[in-house]
């Protein structure tokens, strides 16, 4: 599919002079922004820089305080969400607002069904659903229900949605921020086919890959002000430094060298459950692996699984070579695991707790056992700030709501919890969703400081240039068991090629 | 990934028949408790009619709350709001067969307007759902106390034809209660209110940016409600032929409402469920209470059984779903 050209199609939205402050303080200042009819318009920009404002303001959710907005040269003004659906305007969140226990029709007509004499006309939304779906090549069943979908098929409900409103602005922000490799390259393909059909869509994202892979045009918010703007296709640095005003040389810690690789840790073998089958590997202190797989190859259930949250039917786990088997978190907490899970408002947070409480939360679980070995006062909070300070965790302060923070910080407030446990083993899932790239960095060194202080490191991503870039090995799995392993460095198309288990990569 | 798919949907299939089952062990349950304890002379039509006959108010009631509970609010008002109703029914009447008329149209303007006003209080105070039909049923007892002590007034005859009256060997109630569930039913299913009853119960957020106006389908649901709870009020006036302060509490149709709507397979979060449950769940708490009277259970321990179905039964509900997550 050719790329068009900008200045191809004709101008559908613009934002001029736009700002917009919350309680005096400016979240957006003077900002111009125009998209065009049939191009990909890369929105990029560090959490905070005022992306979530400028796209509440295109759906309607805000109004700005000065400045004008206009739809094909007109001015117009959205007082609600409807109103921009009605102008065209159709926004797909990071967070789904679909309803799990409705049908993907249901879901597509949700707020506007069509009825013939009161009665809603079922078979009108099943067809026009079906259309829909049909356009996007997505195979999905117009009567089943969404909670039963993949976080892929969700999206490529949103996007039906869309469709049938007959969008002619679309606003996708972090379309892939839940996706892995496979469902990645739909989307994209989806993406293509929506803007040829000259769609003008708005892309927020933070991968620099994907800004290539698919913009015409590029702007860059930084601190709620456009800091660049590009007609065609920069370098990913020039965008990247135009993101965070300065070059990221060392995004990645360098791995570990041979001498700082200990003894085995974690030794797992003919590991099987409900979904694993034969899983055998060992992780080594000092040790940074990286786990890649589709979603629900068993990646997130073998974490599960180690961590007491899923009965293991065969196989023997042991650590630092005793034979354990944990039947609750508790116990494997107890035993020296931790668990960063990869949703974090879900199970991570205590949203409405303090920095300070969030961060304590393992110490106070745990305060017995660490009394009992009582090599710190672990489980003050003079310790847990301490240790917040050192992982550069930025907060107004430490009794600040943990829901205010970005997701960075939030992450590394989690991270503290462990420490404060000094565990053994530290798996993370997604370890950087949802984290802004400049906070990324600051994520991988953590992770690196931890695997030299002795621990053992599962990471679990769905994001191969970071696994490839963070961890010692990679291990790959697909449908339940261990399928390849790769070294530090590795190919992209080579883990995928193993991941799918296609002959060609599909991406 | 196909496996767990194939489970979840083996999963959901039971769920929806849930309810079914649990009717089936009432019944068999039943019949059981009668053919062990010698008494077939229970396990007839008749019997089965007269069993249903018991939950009328209970089952009108119910049907409201279904509403305000698909839409992931709740209403504890409706005790004290049938009571008013049916006070408010045998003063207005007084004995007078011109009266029914403005009576019933006096009860079911009462009862919207307090389903009116629990609406605004919830969507647009932002009062929680259960403190502020709380605070209304206090408001409504106190009020209602306040002014009646003991029966007041009394419905003429005319009026017992709602309770006492029968088509072919049928209750008039029991076929009111049906037709009342058939077009409850078919308002969730069929239309566009009820399709966004289920959508702001489902999630209330993604409803409203997706251009429902959820505050009025909060309001609506609630207006639904209390006018279940009011025509309740007008049955049970009819049945005890006059009007008292504490029939609505002393029926406990609050709690119990909600347990039956519960039981009946309604999710208390919202988004999920509907009125056949609920129909189910006023048949199971019949069923149970007929199978205590036949073996002669004493009324306190009837209670504590009561209690212990209400918790099994939810809990029957928490296990499955949470197979399905597992």
């Amino acid at each position: 599919m050719t790329r068009p050209s900008p200045g191809q199609g004709a101008l559908v939205i613009e934002m001029a002079g736009v700002s917009k402050a919350f309680h005096g303080v400016m979240a957006l200042r003077d900002v111009g922004f125009a998209c065009h009819a049939g191009e990909v318009h890369a929105l990029v920009g560090e959490n905070g820089a005022g992306k979530s404002t400028l796209i509440k303001i295109l759906s309607g959710a805000y109004r700005p305080d000065r400045g004008a907005l206009r739809m094909a040269g007109r001015p117009i003004a959205f007082a609600h969400p409807l109103d921009a659906l009605n102008a065209g305007v159709s926004v797909i969140h990071q967070e789904f607002s679909l309803l799990p226990e409705r049908t993907v029709a249901q879901n597509v007509f949700l707020g506007r069904e069509p009825t013939r004499r009161g009665v809603i006309d079922a078979a009108a939304m099943r067809a026009e659903t079906a259309r829909a779906l049909d356009l996007l090549g997505a195979p999905l069943d117009p009567d089943a229900r969404v909670g039963e979908l993949a976080i892929a098929e969700r999206q490529m409900v949103e996007i039906a949605k869309a469709i049938s409103l007959d969008a002619r602005v679309l606003v996708m922000d972090e379309p892939t921020a839940a996706l892995n490799e496979h469902e990645c390259a739909i989307l994209y393909r989806t993406v293509e086919t929506l803007a040829a059909r000259g769609v003008a869509v708005v892309y927020i994202t933070h991968r620099m890959r994907e800004v290539s892979r698919l913009a015409a045009r590029v702007t860059v918010l930084k601190d709620g002000e456009v800091a660049a703007r590009f007609d065609t296709q920069p370098a990913p640095q020039t965008i990247v430094r135009a993101m965070v005003g300065r070059d990221i040389a060392d995004f990645y810690a360098p791995p570990a060298t041979p001498a700082e690789i200990g003894a085995v840790v974690l030794d797992v073998r003919g590991l099987a459950t409900a979904t694993l089958r034969d899983v055998g590997f060992e992780l080594r202190a000092g040790e940074i692996v990286g786990f890649a797989g589709l979603q629900g190859a068993g990646r997130a259930a073998l974490a599960m699984a180690l961590y007491g949250e899923a009965a293991i039917t065969a196989g023997s786990v042991s650590l630092d070579g005793a034979p354990v088997a944990f039947r609750s978190p508790r116990a494997a907490i107890s035993g020296g695991l931790g668990l960063l899970p990869g949703d974090r408002k879900a199970e991570g947070l205590a949203l409405m707790q303090s920095v300070r409480d969030n961060g304590m939360l393992g110490a106070r679980a745990f305060a017995r056992l660490l009394a009992r070995r009582s090599t710190h006062a672990h489980a003050g909070a003079t310790y847990i700030d301490a240790l917040l300070d050192r992982m550069d965790v930025r907060a107004a302060s430490y009794d600040q709501e943990i829901r205010f923070l970005s997701g960075g910080n939030q992450q590394k407030t989690i991270l503290a919890r462990w420490l404060a446990l000094d565990p053994r083993v530290l798996i993370f899932i997604e370890p950087t969703r949802g984290v802004h790239v400049n906070a990324k960095a600051g994520i991988y060194r953590l992770m690196r400081d931890l695997a030299r202080r002795g621990a053992a490191i599962m990471m679990i991503s769905s994001d191969l240039p970071e696994l490839i870039g963070a961890a010692d090995r990679i291990l790959v799995m697909r449908d339940g068991a261990i399928v390849a392993e790769f070294g530090h460095g590795a190919a992209e198309a080579a883990i995928m090629l193993a991941a799918t288990g296609e002959r060609e990569a599909a991406a | 990934m196909t496996a767990v798919v194939a489970r979840a949907r083996a999963g959901l299939r039971f769920e929806r028949w849930a309810p079914a089952l649990l009717l089936g062990g009432a019944v068999g349950l039943y019949v059981g408790i009668a053919l062990l304890t010698g008494q077939s002379q229970y396990l007839t039509p008749d019997n089965a009619v007269a069993i249903l006959g018991r939950s009328i108010a209970l089952g009108i009631t119910a049907i409201g709350q279904t509403f305000a509970i698909l839409v992931a609010s709740i209403d504890l008002s409706v005790a004290s709001l049938i009571s008013a109703s049916a006070v408010l029914a045998s003063v207005v009447m007084n004995g007078e067969p011109r009266m029914i008329l403005p009576a019933i149209v006096a009860v079911l303007a009462l009862g919207a307007l307090v389903g009116l006003v629990n609406g605004l209080i919830i969507t647009k105070l932002e009062v929680n759902p259960l403190i502020a039909t709380l605070g209304m049923a206090l408001i409504i007892q106190g009020g209602l106390s306040a002014f009646v002590s003991n029966f007041a007034g009394a419905v003429p005859e005319a009026f017992l034809v709602f309770a006492y009256g029968a088509i072919a060997g049928v209750p008039l109630s029991l076929v009111f209660l049906l037709a009342l569930a058939a077009v409850a039913g078919f308002v969730l299913r069929f239309t566009r209110f009820g399709s966004d009853i289920y959508s702001v119960g489902g999630n209330r957020d993604a409803a409203r940016l997706a251009g429902l106006r959820t505050d009025r389908v909060v309001i609506g649901a609630h207006v639904v409600c209390s006018l279940c709870a009011a025509i309740a009020g007008l049955y049970l006036a009819s049945r005890l032929r006059s009007g008292a302060p504490w029939i609505g509490s002393d029926g406990v149709y609050d709690l119990e409402s909600i347990a039956v709507v519960v039981i009946g397979g309604t999710l208390l979060a919202g988004g999920r469920g509907g009125v056949w449950g609920t129909m189910g769940g006023v048949l199971i708490f019949s069923l149970i209470d007929a199978t205590f009277n036949l073996a002669g259970v004493d009324a306190f321990a009837k209670q504590v059984l009561r209690g212990v179905v209400i918790v099994a039964a939810v809990a029957f509900y928490a296990v499955r779903s949470r197979r399905l997550v597992a």
